[in-house]
């Protein structure tokens, strides 16, 4: 799949901002005043922000307030209403405690519910996907979650909560990768299949329809990122997880946590972006690629 | 809405004959043609005169080659677009409701004014059926030509796709699949149409017919008769001959010296 900048940047960055909006709603830091004001503005540009940035690769963005009203059956559409309704009841808990020293504990723990929601709706817009084998299974909503929790507890600087949970996306991660790398030959689709010409013979493709590329070929079959997929899974997982744990192990103070923070922040993006370049969608195999 | 209707009344296709198909892409560009010139967004081509032409088409052919076990390769031209699901995974993934499926007829179609353009329907479909277009931003596919079916306008022989419609080789198709009697459900019946990726789960609507058996050995007598004919010796006359055998003689060759 073609690894749009502007949808890892969404996920990455949602990802850890939904993560602290979440331990901001269970009172993890319990801060108000300035303090609160500073990590729900840092929740609010990171959520924010990555929602922005996901605009970026539609068509015609000017149209996003109709992805709303499909939730009985998108995925996308209940990810847009469950982060804006998180973001509501996140704002009015937000407000309570910056401005009026008061914490609201039932709507903290409704938006931190919500914020979970939306990583999760994110990531089920792409596990519900059959055509991409790689995603469409259980790992791919444990790895969003798990990194999004850890991410949060970083972030929160709730560093005892950050150790056991990265160790956990760790783990969460490796899962998908191994289970991914298998999924395509799992899944039974072939070319075989595809053509439904199995049967007779051994099937090759020939002859591509065009001798040049086309929209099909540009996002669905991209080759590039596969070849240094092993480097590229090794660096992610020491910037994401290995790198944050030294460092709140060697220091809690702010520096130590926002050096953490932000490396991790760097191996999730590289993480996500071999996510999209190595994920094979099946009408690859019409091409007779993967 | 984007959830899916539980039955159709017609179930409006094609039948694809790969057994009579030329690949001559005839289909590609008639389809190209009226869906440009007609209804929705046109389909646009980037580069067209340049070095990467590129651009948006609702059909495409595929080319493959069936090598049997113990016969001649074959090769199959292979046309594809939309299989108009009954199952449709484009539809569901729909964030907007641009994404639907008619109740009366069962076509799948984009309503252009809703579409934001995220792709994820193209994304959801495992036939690349759907193409964004890169000038209008909107998600392209095959509309069975509804603006053809259906339209009184037009001469009732042109009633039909335009892909049918011009298929010189008469290798599609297009009719009701909920009518059993129709000259589609009665193809599929005969010839063994068949759905491809089942194991997607998408239930499509169009078949393809596979190709007929072709001779399977290469060895097979073709004609009765023919070893009664008088055997046609394959080795050179003449001048040629002479040299054949004369090359042969000289060390080197099979009847020559001994190294």
């Amino acid at each position: 799949m073609h690894p749009a900048p502007s949808v890892i940047l969404f996920s990455t960055l949602s990802g850890a901002g939904f993560g602290l909006l979440a331990f901001l709603g269970f009172g993890l830091p319990a801060v108000t005043g300035w303090a609160a004001f500073g990590y729900f503005t840092l929740a609010y540009l990171l959520a924010v922000g990555g929602l922005i940035a996901s605009t970026f690769h539609l068509g015609h963005p000017e149209r996003a307030m109709k992805a709303f009203k499909q939730w009985r059956s998108s995925w996308l559409s209940r990810e847009g209403i469950c982060a804006v309704a998180a973001l509501i009841v996140m704002a009015i808990y937000g407000a309570g405690l910056v401005f009026f020293d008061m914490r609201i504990g039932l709507l903290g723990i409704i938006g931190a519910i919500l914020s979970f929601g939306t990583v999760f709706t994110t990531s089920m817009i792409y596990a519900q996907i059959k055509t991409v084998p790689r995603w469409n299974n259980t790992t791919t909503p444990a790895m969003f979650l798990s990194l999004c929790i850890a991410g949060g507890a970083l972030l929160a600087g709730e560093v005892k909560f950050a150790v056991p949970l990265l160790i956990l996306a760790a783990a969460a991660q490796i899962g998908h990768w191994l289970f991914g790398d298998r999924a395509l030959a799992d899944s039974g689709t072939t070319l075989a299949t595809a053509t439904g010409l199995g049967a007779r013979g051994e099937v090759r493709a020939f002859e591509p329809p065009h001798t040049g590329t086309n929209y099909l070929l540009n996002e669905f079959v991209y080759v590039i990122g596969r070849k240094h997929a092993l480097k590229l899974r090794i660096i992610a997982l020491v910037l994401m997880i290995v790198v944050p744990l030294v460092l709140v192990l060697l220091g809690q103070s702010f520096i130590f946590v926002a050096l953490a923070a932000t490396s991790h922040l760097v191996g999730v993006f590289t993480a996500r972006w071999l996510f999209f370049a190595q994920a094979e969608h099946v009408v690859g195999l019409y091409y007779g690629k993967r | 809405m984007t959830t899916l209707p539980t039955s159709t009344d017609r179930k409006l296709g094609l039948v694809i004959d790969l057994d009579t198909c030329v690949g001559c892409h005839a289909c590609v560009i008639s389809c190209k043609g009226w869906n440009t010139e007609n209804y929705g967004a046109p389909l646009s081509d980037q580069d067209p005169y340049g070095a990467n032409p590129t651009g948006t088409f609702l059909n495409r052919v595929h080319s493959y080659e069936i090598q049997p076990e113990a016969a001649p390769a074959q090769l199959i031209h292979f046309p594809k677009s939309c299989l108009h699901c009954e199952d449709a995974p484009c539809v569901t993934v729909c964030p907007t409701g641009a994404s639907y499926k008619r109740v009366e007829d069962g076509i799948v179609l984009v309503n252009e004014s809703d579409c934001i353009g995220c792709g994820l329907c193209a994304w959801a479909c495992p036939y690349g059926a759907r193409e964004m277009d890169a000038e209008e931003k909107v998600m392209k596919k095959c509309t069975l030509c509804v603006d053809r079916i259906y339209n009184e306008n037009l001469p009732e022989e042109d009633r039909e796709p335009a892909c049918v419609r011009t298929c010189p080789a008469g290798a599609r198709h297009f009719g009701d699949f909920a009518d059993p009697n129709s000259n589609v459900s009665q193809l599929t019946a005969q010839r063994g149409g068949m759905d491809l990726m089942p194991e997607m789960g998408t239930k499509p609507v169009n078949k393809y017919l596979p190709p007929r058996p072709k001779d399977q050995s290469l060895k097979e007598e073709v004609d009765i008769l023919a070893p009664f004919l008088e055997p046609i010796t394959e080795a050179p006359k003449g001048f040629l001959g002479w040299l054949d055998k004369a090359l042969d003689a000289m060390p080197g060759g099979p009847k020559g010296g001994s190294n």
